[in-house]
């Protein structure tokens, strides 16, 4: 099986902890992982605010760089969602309809991590050794659009070491959404303010989730306000262990 | 008693959502009580679906028919006029509100109707019928107990089916020993709404013209149909002897049996319940047996441009069950005023650009004001796909802006940012570039490993969150250090 890692341009360029976790939990579980360079970005931002046209070519891309892989598999459920619920409406936008063609053969083939982890490779234990309180907050692209379900708990919980607590009203939206969150801030930070209650009453240290830019926002929140709570991508906990271990 | 809202539907400018959710987010009072009733309802809602073990069926079916109902829009409005005629009613036609509010004055005038009763309907609402009827002379009578508290209130609407949502029972109980003289009076629901009763009745037993909005309407039989939990419907569709009913040209159905869908989606979607207290159907008028007369007003207002938008048509699906309301996280935080529409929430953050076109700053500010968390199309029970259209809507707002904004539209600082970013993003080494200038760009920014402060519309951002500095390497450019070279794969 060819697998590529799609990074994303937020994780490659903001946190790319994230992509080497990920790279080295593939390995360890014995999947080789190739990275074509030519990647950018899904066109996420720009479709979902509004710049279609100019999102056309990113999606173009997206499908030249990855069309030949068996498995392209990304550290985030929102950038997944983009590619297998949006691309085929860009395609349409685009009036394109052997682009549309290769959407279709290409799009059932990308997953986001948790879910070509527990539904692709059918695994579940991966290893890992994480002795922290930790609580999951599942991200709304995972959870509606994906519907990755309990893929991430069920990897979460078969760390040894971890003391894992669930989220109160987990499956509210953190208030980020993209562009929201600085169009809407005002909203956005309304939301934020319900879900880092939440997050506090589980007593976590850490709240993890499969996507980077919620996490950013809801640890942007929880450093402004000195809550001594951390947040981590789930890449990075699935792919610590006793003799690896990350921060 | 009514008032002008300078809503989207009302003509000129209406504020953003972005100003006008600022304001309602401070309002500590309107947070509590629709925090409240919004968490009651939805977890109500949760139990209601979930004792039905074909739901998802019930949803798909739903959706299919309304589908196939509009595909064939034009042949089941002939039907509808013709079987209404047919059982004695009169059918007018209305291409907008205005021509629909001249419509029903007129019936309302040839009767000498100073009074009207009311039914709870949006759809007059939209039109702005109370407001053209007072220029006319005519009082209209909201009969819906919180259509009533927001008349009395000199207020609008903040919920599709609770439009009293923001108040509280003690904000109801001072307002009713205000303006209807009641003496005495507790903050219990009963009490409250015997109060109310008290002042109805006397209307209901005088009115000489009853209006109402519509549910459904059904094309074989010309039966229309209003779905309440009250009885205040029942009166005004039985008491009053000429009956006038505006219905917006997507309520229809084709037969009888499409009830069967119907009446299990909407009850359990909106009120949690099995079935709801009050459904009145009539057919046209019966000798001896309510009201004589029979108008039913078909109103256009914008929706068949709606209908020729491939993906924005499923918008017309909805049946105003106010799911999609009490589910989404923005609705709960700012309330229904912050929507400047009739239609608040998701639901109105996609009927109402498309109803009044798009190209109007304040309602092309709606298809933004949600986080595309998808909890309203988990919910809709005819399963408009809410998030779709949102975006497909700010695809359109922003290529409106492009191509019809002149230089202004042009040179507006998001659009020059994103054009930016897409040529970047659509070369690797342009955009490995920016990732190293982004780098060295942050430096006067970030403090002690967090960035505080962001200049211009990003400060949104750090007005309460703190921002993470770029780190001193990419992933790719671990990638390559990794594998020993500085070439692609």
């Amino acid at each position: 099986m060819r697998v590529a890692l799609f990074v994303t341009c937020f994780n490659d360029t903001l946190f790319p902890e994230t992509g080497r976790a990920t790279v080295e939990l593939l390995e360890r579980l014995g999947i080789g992982v190739d990275f074509p360079l030519e990647q950018t970005c899904c066109g996420q931002m720009h479709f979902n605010t509004g710049y279609q046209r100019e999102a056309i070519p990113l999606v173009r891309r997206f499908v030249e760089v990855f069309e030949d892989y068996d498995a392209v598999v990304a550290p985030s459920g929102s950038c997944v969602g983009m590619v297998r619920e949006l691309y085929p409406m860009a395609a349409d936008l685009a009036n394109d309809k052997h682009l549309a063609a290769r959407v279709e053969e290409l799009t059932p083939r990308v997953f986001e991590l948790s879910e070509f982890l527990v539904k692709k490779l059918g695994v579940t234990d991966v290893g890992a050794y994480y002795p922290h309180r930790v609580t999951y907050h599942p991200t709304c692209h995972s959870l509606r659009m994906l519907k990755v379900g309990d893929a991430p708990v069920k990897l979460l919980r078969a760390v040894r070491g971890i003391d894992f607590v669930e989220l109160p009203e987990a499956r509210e939206c953190c208030g980020f959404g993209g562009t929201f969150a600085v169009k809407n801030a005002d909203t956005s930070i309304a939301m934020l303010g319900d879900k880092l209650r939440h997050v506090l009453d589980t007593e976590a240290e850490i709240c993890t989730a499969g996507d980077n830019s919620c996490l950013m926002h809801m640890g942007g929140g929880l450093k402004r306000q000195r809550a001594g709570v951390r947040t981590v991508h789930l890449a990075e906990i699935l792919a610590t262990t006793e003799e690896k271990i990350t921060p | 008693m009514t008032i002008e809202a300078p809503d989207a539907f009302s003509g000129g400018k209406t504020p953003n959502f972005e100003e006008t959710a600022r304001e309602s987010l401070a309002d500590s009072q309107l947070r509590r009580n629709l925090g409240k009733a919004t968490q009651t309802i939805r977890r109500k809602r949760a139990v209601a679906v979930e004792e039905m073990p074909d739901w998802e069926q019930l949803r798909e079916a739903g959706r299919a028919l309304k589908s196939r109902t509009l595909r064939h829009l034009d042949e089941y409005l002939l039907r509808l006029e013709e079987s209404v005629t047919r059982a004695g009613g009169q059918v007018h036609w209305a291409r907008d509100g205005e021509e629909a509010n001249r419509i029903i004055a007129g019936i309302a005038k040839s009767h000498d109707a100073g009074e009207v009763v009311k039914v709870k309907s949006i759809a007059t609402d939209e039109t702005k019928l109370n407001e053209h009827l007072e220029r006319e002379g005519i009082e209209a009578v909201e009969t819906d107990l919180a259509e009533l508290i927001i008349q009395l209130a000199g207020e609008t609407s903040s919920h599709i089916l609770v439009p009293a949502i923001h108040k509280n029972r003690s904000e109801i109980r001072e307002l009713f020993m205000r303006k209807l003289g009641v003496e005495d009076l507790s903050d219990d629901p009963p009490d409250l709404a015997n109060a109310a009763r008290l002042y109805l009745r006397e209307k209901f037993l005088k009115a000489k013209v009853g209006i109402s909005g519509a549910n459904f309407a059904v094309a074989d039989t010309g039966t229309v149909c209003v779905v309440e939990s009250e009885g205040n419907g029942r009166m005004c569709t039985t008491l009053p002897p000429v009956l006038v009913t505006l219905m917006g040209i997507e309520k229809i159905i084709p037969t009888w049996r499409d009830y069967e869908v119907f009446m299990q989606l909407l009850p359990r979607s909106s009120t949690a319940e099995r079935m709801n207290p009050y459904t009145t159907f009539w057919t046209g008028v019966s000798e001896g047996d309510g009201p004589q007369e029979f108008h039913l007003v078909l109103l256009d207002n914008g929706r068949t441009e709606v209908l020729a938008d491939e993906i924005g048509r499923q918008t017309l699906n909805c049946i105003r069950c106010s799911a999609c309301l009490n589910v989404c996280p923005v609705y709960e935080r700012t309330g229904g005023h912050a929507y400047n529409s009739v239609y608040p929430g998701p639901i109105g953050a996609i009927l109402t650009p498309q109803l009044v076109g798009i190209g109007k700053p304040g309602s092309d500010s709606l298809p933004y004001a949600s986080s595309l968390c998808g909890a309203c199309y988990e919910v809709c029970p005819v399963k408009i796909n809410i998030p779709e259209v949102l975006i497909h809507l700010r695809g359109k707002v922003v290529r409106h802006k492009q191509d019809e904004g002149g230089l202004k539209g042009r040179l507006d600082p998001e659009n020059v940012a994103m054009q930016a970013m897409a040529k970047t993003f659509s070369n690797p080494r342009l955009y490995e570039g920016a990732q190293r200038a982004a780098r060295i760009g942050q430096w006067p920014l970030a403090r002690s490993g967090a960035i505080h402060r962001l200049p211009g519309r990003l400060a949104g951002w750090t007005d309460a969150r703190d921002l993470k500095p770029i780190p001193e390497q990419t992933f790719r450019e671990w990638w390559r250090s990794r594998n020993g070279s500085g070439e692609d794969t």
